[in-house]
């Protein structure tokens, strides 16, 4: 019996359907993860054995009212300028052992960055956006510290080296390379960011 | 004339749906890679603040969720439209997040007990007053690790 002319067509037809209700299935079920945020330690609730005695003029005080306002080291002052504000203090190296500051050296400001402290208060009423905020500025000036220093040593971003050494795909000998650079660059402006309990009034 | 009618009579060509199937499959691999399963529903409004010194948070299994925000809409006739904490599938008070945290922290592995880090899922419009509670609790059970969740972008984004 002579062939014909090719194999019969397998009707497809219903696989479009089948695909549709898997692809509705997972359309309703997706949620896109917002998995990003700003990392913080919180201090453990028993006080240090030991009091630290720390010089006013190492830290670095903001207060945020209720309203959003902010108070900079007893001055009034626009969220905008403090990156910059918090930059020049954590730079400023009034004792002249940070060799790689920019700082003014004023001596009514930080010693060197591995004493300076930013102090963050805030009001009961104060909204969590403005906190965020005003984190992510504070954070930011350290960030930017860590990459000008970063850059000039290894000609990276600090932040870019330190998410590929936290990423787990990283494979672990570009990690270890990467341990010591990021360790380095950390221990140059130390984050010392404390978040005193709120004040009541 | 003639062209016409013979257009009429002639049955119009099927048009091809073979390629069809390829076409929602690709889209039905793009969700299928990009879906991660929801373990708890929102039960609070959840717009989180905007910021751009954002890190990743690898590992999901080292996570814990606490969300806060004001209850959706068809929750505010019970629980009112201040805004509450969420753990898991329930509202809680502030006093129960010690408890959460370590009734989750009990769940999880021996050895990830002690890199835990809780994500904060807060919307932009709660007090920090709330916040503070819990960061106070959080401080008692000892999980000093957390994660302010944003999305990324600018952060003077939130003071409008």
């Amino acid at each position: 019996m002579p062939r014909r002319k090719g194999a019969p067509e397998v009707n497809a037809g219903s696989m479009a359907d089948i695909a549709f209700l898997l692809l509705i299935f997972f359309l309703v079920t997706t949620t896109i993860e917002t998995d990003a945020g700003l990392d913080r330690m919180l201090p453990p609730i028993e006080p240090p054995d030991t009091d630290v005695i720390i010089k006013q003029k190492n830290i670095f005080t903001v207060n945020i009212n209720k309203n959003g306002q902010l108070l900079v080291e007893d001055n009034l002052m626009n969220l905008k300028d403090l990156r910059k504000a918090a930059m020049g203090f954590l730079e400023n190296n009034a004792d002249g052992t940070c060799t790689y500051c920019k700082g003014k050296k004023e001596q009514s400001s930080s010693d060197n960055p591995t004493k300076a402290i930013i102090s963050l208060k805030n009001d009961r009423e104060t909204k969590y956006s403005t906190y965020i905020t005003v984190q992510n500025e504070l954070v930011g000036a350290y960030n930017d510290l860590r990459n000008r220093e970063s850059q000039r040593l290894y000609g990276r971003d600090f932040t870019k080296m330190e998410a590929e050494y936290l990423n787990p795909e990283t494979p672990s000998s570009v990690r270890d390379d990467l341990k010591d650079k990021v360790k380095r660059i950390q221990d140059m402006f130390p984050q010392k960011l404390s978040e005193a309990e709120t004040s009541t009034n | 004339m003639a062209k016409f009618t013979k257009k009429k009579d002639g049955d119009l060509p099927a048009v091809s749906t073979a390629s069809l199937p390829d076409i929602v499959f690709m889209l039905l691999f793009f969700f299928m890679t990009v879906t991660t399963m929801k373990d708890s529903s929102l039960m609070v409004e959840n717009t989180l603040p905007n910021a751009s010194e954002v890190k990743k948070l690898e590992k999901k299994d080292r996570v814990i969720y606490i969300y806060v925000g004001v209850p959706t809409q068809e929750y505010q006739k019970v629980f009112g439209s201040e805004p509450k904490i969420q753990l898991n599938d329930k509202f809680a008070n502030v006093d129960e997040v010690g408890t959460f945290i370590l009734a989750e922290r009990a769940k999880k592995p021996q050895e990830l007990q002690n890199v835990l880090t809780t994500a904060l899922k807060v919307d932009k419009n709660a007090n920090m007053g709330l916040i503070t509670d819990i960061k106070q609790e959080l401080r008692k059970v000892n999980a000093l690790k957390v994660n302010y969740t944003t999305y990324e972008g600018d952060a003077f984004n939130n003071l409008q």
